[in-house]
């Protein structure tokens, strides 16, 4: 099979799941345009700052400071929107975690200091000088103080036209995924009802994300930039005896890091929000360096592991029984794979698969209802779990974290 | 390294961080047309009377205490971020468990300790078998678990260990006395200090010397400190001497989550005495920053923190002069950057001086032995 088609079909079934959870559970809410738009819009963020993440380790530099560039992200963003409109509230979000990336270049790449320990001062710089900035700037406003700004402008938002019910040169094109949503079909409204949550009323600002994860596969693994880049973080010192000018890749890899990251934080603002709050990023850097690890290092992964955690985070905005369907869903789809591992003849992953399988069945028919607050953990209990379960097979850049120094030997 | 470039990396170092801090925190006030030396003259006049003293000295406790969890990991080349969560989980819990327990004053107070220690030691420790079982790298996994401890922490706290008390304020049900240490304030008496009322120097600051002298004879002059030491500069060759890498790691972990559990005991049992929901937050970052700038030394960590505690402290006078008092948190993010920056440069700058001294005794024996 090829891989398309083999990805369309693991779909369907994803979607086939999802249909007969939610028929158990007697609810509609798993596969409406609402829960899989929000899924979109939550997940966003979290990609672009996995991203972020992948451009500065395969540089060969560990970037924990994600979230104080995605803090710097969420201000500058306001602040560029509040002064002069939505789309230099992009760009400002941008050039401020570029601004944060580039410090943490400086430290990391010229003064060679641990890159955890950059990262962690880059956090507590990020939050600190954000809020003085609020104290100066948004404090004396009318709807602003030291902790939030004035309501800003949001970036638009648009529409699949004949699809998803977009307009075209000022005509209301037809709503096809709308219209399946609302006839009731089995499977064929639950597809539609998905499809019309992701191609209706997207933000441009989605688009740019989405856009990002093949733009990112093929600069960094099609053209000779990429080759170079990735290069730094396998072994600097290779490079550097081909002739690659390893200092400067790597600070072009955390400076677009930074600037990724920011552009999330920004995304907070212009497309969720529509305000800047002080801990509004609410540790997504980390939940970007969390999809960065479950994609292992791979664009195509950090998407993938974006959506699941974005889902995962707007199941927290639904009511209980949507998350208790979902969590039918994956016991079934584990239980699923467990089946195809037992087809396979690959004992230990069934067991595995089927392990948690049955123990996510038995969750769903214990508990009636999950509290939000662990909700919110799941993100990173999926990392650890990915993590403890998976990491022969996870393979971060070689030299990720090195120390390098140009000229001398490693 | 010979004595004075030693001297030279353990003092100036921090030193000249400290100094470059401020200097771009002047910067910054200068930008916003503010005079900082003004600003700093204000901090230190309030800053320097009895009472912020001693507050300055009850918010070093637990900087103190953070500092030295994050430094005994450090001395094995362990980075553990995990304080954060590990200290508020366990306040939260021990002083739950705190309020239920009966036992008489002294005993009372040690059986928290104990609790929180195990609590702490367990919770980071977990860490460390991850680490050691499934090769799982410790500073994404006590990223991961500091937000799977606030979750953990807030469900708790609000469904099950909260206590009915009335009023605004949520918290866990009061600790009998019998478990609350008692404040220094006798002592301070011995030395004619009468701070005034409602001032109070918490009493875990004995405590706290305590730990920072165990820390230093646990690292520095016990056989598990010399094994500890020698992981972290060179694993391989403390394997190859008998030392079991992974037990170390565990028991690394296991030790910085003892003392990481015991950061929010000073402000539980000395002041608070049961877990409110405004219980202070980002001290496990903040001891991070501490035992940087320390340098793992106890004496610099006890340095670092009081100066953690001076800053946040007189920082409050700010507010009332129209000086935004966020610049303390960019000075503290500035002065870790700083002095690890700094240290970089200065013992780079000592090897090459070391190289340099190096060549010349060898070139001048050469010319001793031609002539």
């Amino acid at each position: 099979m090829s891989r398309p088609i083999r990805y369309m079909l693991i779909a369907g079934i994803g979607v086939l799941v999802l249909t007969i959870a939610q028929w158990i559970t007697d609810t509609a809410e798993l596969t409406a345009p609402n829960t899989a738009g929000a899924a979109l819009r939550l997940a966003i963020p979290i990609l672009l700052a996995g991203l972020g993440g992948l451009y500065s380790e395969r540089a060969g530099i560990v970037n924990i400071g994600l979230e104080g560039m995605m803090i710097a992200g969420t201000w500058f963003g306001a602040w560029g929107s509040w002064l002069y409109g939505p789309w230099n509230g992009v760009l400002f979000g941008l050039l401020g975690g570029a601004a944060f990336g580039l410090l943490h270049g400086l430290a990391t790449v010229t003064f060679n200091v641990d890159h955890i320990v950059s990262g962690v001062a880059i956090n507590i710089l990020g939050l600190g000088a954000m809020r003085f900035l609020s104290s100066i700037t948004y404090n004396p406003e009318t709807g602003g103080s030291v902790v939030q700004s004035p309501p800003v402008q949001g970036v638009g938002s648009v529409s699949l036209p004949f699809f998803a019910g977009g307009d075209l040169f000022g005509w209301r094109s037809p709503d096809l995924f709308g219209w399946l949503d609302r006839q009731g079909w089995f499977f064929i409204s639950d597809l539609g009802g998905i499809l019309k949550g992701f191609f209706g009323g997207v933000s441009w600002l989605t688009l740019v994300g989405l856009i990002l994860v093949p733009l990112t596969a093929w600069l960094l693994w099609r053209t000779p930039w990429g080759l170079r880049l990735r290069s730094c973080g396998e072994d600097p010192w290779a490079a550097e005896s081909l002739g690659v000018s390893v200092l400067r890749m790597k600070y072009y890899g955390v400076m677009i890091s930074g600037g990724l990251a920011g552009l999330g934080g920004a995304f907070l603002v212009l497309v969720q929000a529509g305000i800047y709050r002080e801990g509004m990023t609410a540790g997504r850097g980390f939940i970007g360096l969390g999809a960065l690890i479950f994609g292992n290092w791979i664009p195509s992964g950090v998407l993938t592991g974006a959506f699941v955690f974005g889902f995962g985070d707007s199941l927290r905005f639904r009511g209980p029984d949507v998350v208790r369907a979902f969590i039918l869903a994956v016991a079934i789809a584990l239980l699923l794979a467990a089946a195809y591992a037992i087809f396979q003849r690959t004992s230990r992953r069934a067991v595995l698969m089927g392990g948690v399988g049955a123990g996510f069945l038995v969750f769903y028919l214990l508990v009636q209802q999950v509290p939000n607050q662990l909700l919110a953990a799941t993100p990173y209990l999926i990392t650890l779990f990915v993590l403890a379960a998976a990491s022969q097979r996870l393979r971060m850049p070689a030299a990720d974290g090195a120390r390098y120094a140009r000229g001398e030997a490693r | 390294m010979n004595r004075s470039s030693r001297l030279l990396t353990s003092f100036v170092a921090p030193l000249l961080a400290i100094i470059i801090s401020f200097a771009i925190a002047s910067a910054v006030l200068l930008l916003v047309d503010i005079d900082p030396l003004g600003a700093y003259g204000e901090m230190w006049a309030f800053g320097t009377t009895t009472e912020s003293l001693i507050s300055m000295i009850n918010r070093a406790i637990p900087l103190f205490v953070s500092a030295l969890a994050v430094a005994v990991g450090f001395k094995m080349g362990l980075f553990n971020i995990g304080v954060e969560g590990a200290y508020l989980l366990t306040a939260l819990i021990a002083g739950y468990l705190a309020a239920l327990i009966a036992l008489p004053s002294v005993l009372h107070v040690f059986a928290i300790l104990l609790i929180a220690a195990l609590i702490g030691g367990v919770w980071n420790g977990l860490a460390g078998w991850l680490k050691v079982k499934r090769g799982v790298h410790e500073v994404i996994s006590t990223i991961m678990l500091n937000f799977i401890a606030f979750s953990l922490n807030a469900w708790l706290f609000l469904n099950y260990l909260k206590a009915d008390i009335g009023g605004l304020t949520t918290a866990t049900a009061l600790i009998p006395e019998s478990g609350w240490i008692p404040s220094l304030n006798f002592a301070l008496g011995w030395f004619g200090v009468e701070p005034r009322a409602g001032t109070e120097l918490h009493g875990f600051l004995v405590i706290a010397i305590f730990l920072g002298v165990f820390y230093h004879f646990l690292v520095n002059r016990s056989r598990f400190g010399y094994d500890l030491r020698a992981s972290g500069i060179n694993p391989s060759a403390a394997h190859a001497s008998g030392v079991n890498p992974k037990r170390m790691i565990v028991t690394t972990m296991v030790i910085s989550g003892s003392i990481a559990g015991l950061v929010g005991m000073s402000t539980l049992l000395g002041f608070s005495h049961r877990y409110v929901q405004d219980f202070p937050s980002g001290l496990g970052f903040a001891g991070i920053a501490v035992a940087l700038l320390g340098r793992n030394n106890p004496v610099g960590m006890a340095f670092g923190a009081v100066l953690f505690g001076f800053l946040e402290r007189s920082s409050i006078i700010l507010d009332l002069k129209d000086v935004p008092r966020e610049i303390v948190t960019i000075f503290q993010g500035v002065i870790v950057l700083a002095v690890v920056i700094v240290y970089e440069v200065v013992s780079r700058y000592a090897q090459r001086r070391a190289i340099a001294a190096a060549a010349q005794a060898t070139a001048d024996l050469e010319v001793a032995v031609m002539a």
